[in-house]
């Protein structure tokens, strides 16, 4: 095969996972909206009933999750390099790292109430990839052929994947706890975790997290004393990936030393993840600076 | 009186530092930075884009006044940038060189004394068999930290984590020890060099160069680099550049015998605590201009500088040496093509089908006056123009006043040269600080405590995990079970 039918088999495989993540979208929405099985008692309820329909999404979304992994590598064979190197790139490899942190975290926290969150994120994601953000395969220019592409963007955008995550969960924290605090929580959100456990979740997330990304802004740094001269030159991508550092940092402390909980964390914790979007998303597209590549 | 003045003062400087180096302080500083370093990614600066900030003055002069005022073209080296990364970390020495003692002292004494009432601890549970002794054999085995008294032990676990969270702070301060001395000491500096051509580490050889505070133009090393060969690679559909690859001959000092060396985006040259970094690269036209007599009065190769991705280049060529002084305003297309509209714009970065476009001005170049100028743009405003000329190689064009002979071009290439003794510390500083980082993170710190009852038969077992770290409640069952057992 050559690079052309890469290229096919990619755009194939992502366009699968959107079809797949739609399902599940579906699923999670069913499994959501009609999950009380009504037993007319009113202090006992039943939330069996729309299990199938999120065990369906689950299956989906491991199968969308696989699809992608296909888009992404076959897009890296077709381009004969690591598949970072433009924003079409970056944003279908950040959907993949995001929905495997998801996986990741449903095994080993059971947070199957993310499905909905989850699924739309990654469907707004690649629906941006595909119809803004496409740029057909190529080779990448002189600057990004190092070792350390690989090293420095794959640790950035795992960082990013489970920083969304922790996002998802802070906001649903936030609205749960506007729910509480007037009328309790609807139905669909009895069953969601407790307020306490949401934000020992987020917390957890970040702080496993935090090396990663600390160590993608130190590879980054030692990659640009390589290209550019410098490790550290106030580039805007470095400056908001060094604001998105002090912001996680400013969380950690502000949970582990000063005994931060709840609404006031949580708020730090959107505010950390939201600059790191901002980065991507500004720099990227509107911002002057090194990080930004010819065509997105 | 004055007794009493000298305490408040004192008391008000010890309250002072109390509340510098309190973490509440200290986490508001840290958010500050965080803000503070907004600005510098919103508005063009002065070290990274100057021409951004003239074109930012020459549009907005009045708002550009009033933001310079404020620094916000210099963000990163302003005062009020600098005062709070250096509160932030009197802040952090004030908060962690004590800590450091406290925690250096700590690790050679006991745990503390087994608190009186354990069943106020999170896990606690009372067994009536098992002894204390099969229970710190459980615990050595786990190489907790023991104190065994009379009828109690009190054990520790995860002293990593608070060493951990002291070495990743000290990290922090030592990357800044090594920003600060690649700051004093360091220099940066651009030469633009033809191939062919011999660059010697001297500043008279640079267009472009900055020493730090304490670093003078006395301490460059003497090397010399002769660029012999540049070769660019070009994807052939998309025009995007996929290699660039400068060989040059290097001798360390000049005068000794050249090595060949290659250079690539990604690999410089290293002399010492210098390096040598290709950073852009352009075509230099070379051409012959002649007098009316048939006299040579100007040759070589003219740095044009590139205005797109496919190295359409423009440039000035300023002949002095005739009467009256004759300038040339030039583009240089490396694969020619009619633009729209008239004029001509490279379709693609090698040099394929190459043309040099010139505008002829004769008059005075100005270039006597003393006032500097640049080598890349004429100052028309004493001269007038007498002909517009499209070239092929070469081709000659004879202006009336003498010809000009276009006739061939060589790539020239932007060496950085960059030193900066700081930069290893700071590298130390990250990896130490990324090795603290995991080790804080993932210890888990906690305390077990067992204690014999005098008046009934059998122990009390609690426990206390720092930040509600997961998993004692298991460590504790299994304590049980290896006592029962």
């Amino acid at each position: 095969m050559n690079s052309t039918n890469y290229a096919f088999i990619s755009n194939y495989a992502v366009y699968s996972a959107i079809v797949l993540f739609t399902v599940a979208f579906f699923a999670h929405a069913i499994e959501v909206a009609f999950s009380l099985r009504n037993s007319g008692d009113k202090t006992k309820f039943d939330f069996t009933r729309t299990k199938r329909s999120g065990d369906l999404g689950t299956v989906m979304i491991v199968l969308a999750f696989l699809c992608l992994l296909v888009g992404v590598v076959s897009r890296g064979i077709s381009a004969e390099r690591v598949p970072w190197g433009n924003m079409y790139e970056f944003s279908i490899t950040g959907a993949l790292a995001f929905t495997g942190a998801y996986i990741f975290a449903l095994w080993k926290y059971k947070i199957r109430w993310l499905g909905l969150p989850v699924s739309i994120s990654v469907l707004l994601t690649l629906g941006t990839a595909i119809t803004v953000l496409y740029v057909p395969s190529a080779p990448l220019v002189p600057a990004l052929k190092s070792a350390w592409l690989v090293i420095h963007v794959s640790a950035a955008i795992i960082s990013g994947g489970v920083f969304l995550l922790a996002n998802c969960i802070a906001a649903t924290y936030l609205i749960l706890d506007r729910y509480e605090e007037n009328s309790g929580r609807p139905v669909w959100a009895l069953k969601l975790p407790s307020l306490e456990a949401l934000d020992q979740l987020s917390y957890r997330l970040v702080a496993l997290v935090f090396p990663l990304w600390t160590f993608s802004v130190i590879a980054g740094a030692i990659w640009a004393e390589a290209a550019w001269g410098r490790y550290w030159g106030w580039d805007p991508k470095e400056t908001w990936a060094f604001i998105t550092w002090v912001a996680y940092a400013a969380y950690l402390h502000a949970r582990v030393t000063v005994g931060w909980r709840g609404r006031k964390a949580a708020w730090l914790c959107l505010f950390a993840g939201s600059t790191f979007l901002f980065n991507y998303v500004y720099v990227n597209i509107w911002g002057t600076g090194k990080h930004t590549y010819s065509g997105l | 009186m004055s007794i009493n003045t000298e305490l408040d003062a004192r008391s008000s400087l010890r309250w002072l530092w109390r509340q510098l180096t309190s973490m509440r302080t200290a986490l508001i500083l840290l958010l500050l930075l965080g803000v503070a370093a907004i600005p510098g990614s919103l508005f063009p600066q002065r070290t990274q884009n100057p021409l951004a900030v003239s074109d930012y003055f020459k549009s907005n002069p009045g708002t550009a006044k009033f933001l310079d005022q404020l620094q916000i073209f210099d963000v990163y080296s302003s005062p009020w940038f600098s005062s709070i990364y250096i509160l932030l970390f009197v802040s952090l020495i004030g908060c962690v060189l004590p800590r450091s003692f406290e925690h250096a002292k700590g690790a050679r004494a006991k745990p503390s004394l087994t608190p009186k009432n354990l069943n106020r601890m999170e896990f606690h549970a009372e067994l009536s068999t098992g002894s204390l002794d099969s229970a710190e054999a459980w615990l050595k085995k786990r190489h907790f930290r023991i104190r065994r008294d009379a009828n109690s032990i009190s054990a520790e676990k995860g002293f990593m984590r608070e060493t951990g969270n002291l070495v990743f702070h000290l990290s922090l301060i030592l990357i800044l020890v090594g920003v600060a001395l690649g700051s004093l000491f360091g220099m940066k500096g651009d030469a633009i060099i033809n191939v062919g051509e011999r660059f010697i580490n001297t500043p008279t050889s640079y267009d472009v160069i900055s020493f730090g505070k304490l670093q003078t133009e006395k301490n460059l090393n003497p090397f010399s680099i002769t660029a012999t060969n540049f070769k660019a690679t070009y994807d052939l559909v998309t025009g995007a550049p996929s290699d660039y690859k400068l060989s040059a001959n290097v001798a360390n000092e000049v005068g000794t015998t050249e090595e060949s060396k290659v250079v690539r985006v990604n690999s410089p040259l290293t002399f010492g605590s210098t390096k040598v970094y290709l950073q852009a690269n352009g075509y230099s036209p070379l051409v012959t201009v002649r007098d009316k007599s048939g006299e040579i009065k100007y040759q070589g190769a003219v740095i044009f500088l590139p205005q797109d991705g496919n190295l359409t280049s423009t440039g000035a060529i300023k002949v002095p040496d005739m009467q009256p002084q004759v300038g040339f305003i030039g583009s240089f297309t490396p694969t020619y093509e009619r633009a729209e509209g008239g004029g001509a714009i490279s379709s693609y970065p090698e040099v394929l089908d190459p043309r040099l476009l010139l505008s002829i001005w004769t008059g005075d170049l100005g270039v006597d006056s003393g006032i500097p100028q640049s080598v890349y743009r004429l100052n028309t405003s004493e001269m007038q123009r007498i002909g517009l000329k499209t070239l092929k190689l070469n081709e000659t064009h004879d202006f009336g006043d003498g010809s000009i002979t276009f006739e061939g071009w060589t790539p020239w290439v932007n060496l950085q040269i960059v030193s900066d003794p700081g930069k290893i510390y700071a590298l130390l500083g990250a990896i130490f600080a990324i090795l603290g980082l995991l080790m804080s993170l993932f210890t888990r710190s906690r305390r077990i405590w067992v204690k014999a009852d005098i008046n009934k038969s059998g122990v009390e077992v609690a426990g206390l995990a720092k930040n509600a770290a997961p998993g004692l409640e298991n460590e504790i069952a299994s304590l049980v079970k290896g006592m029962k057992g």
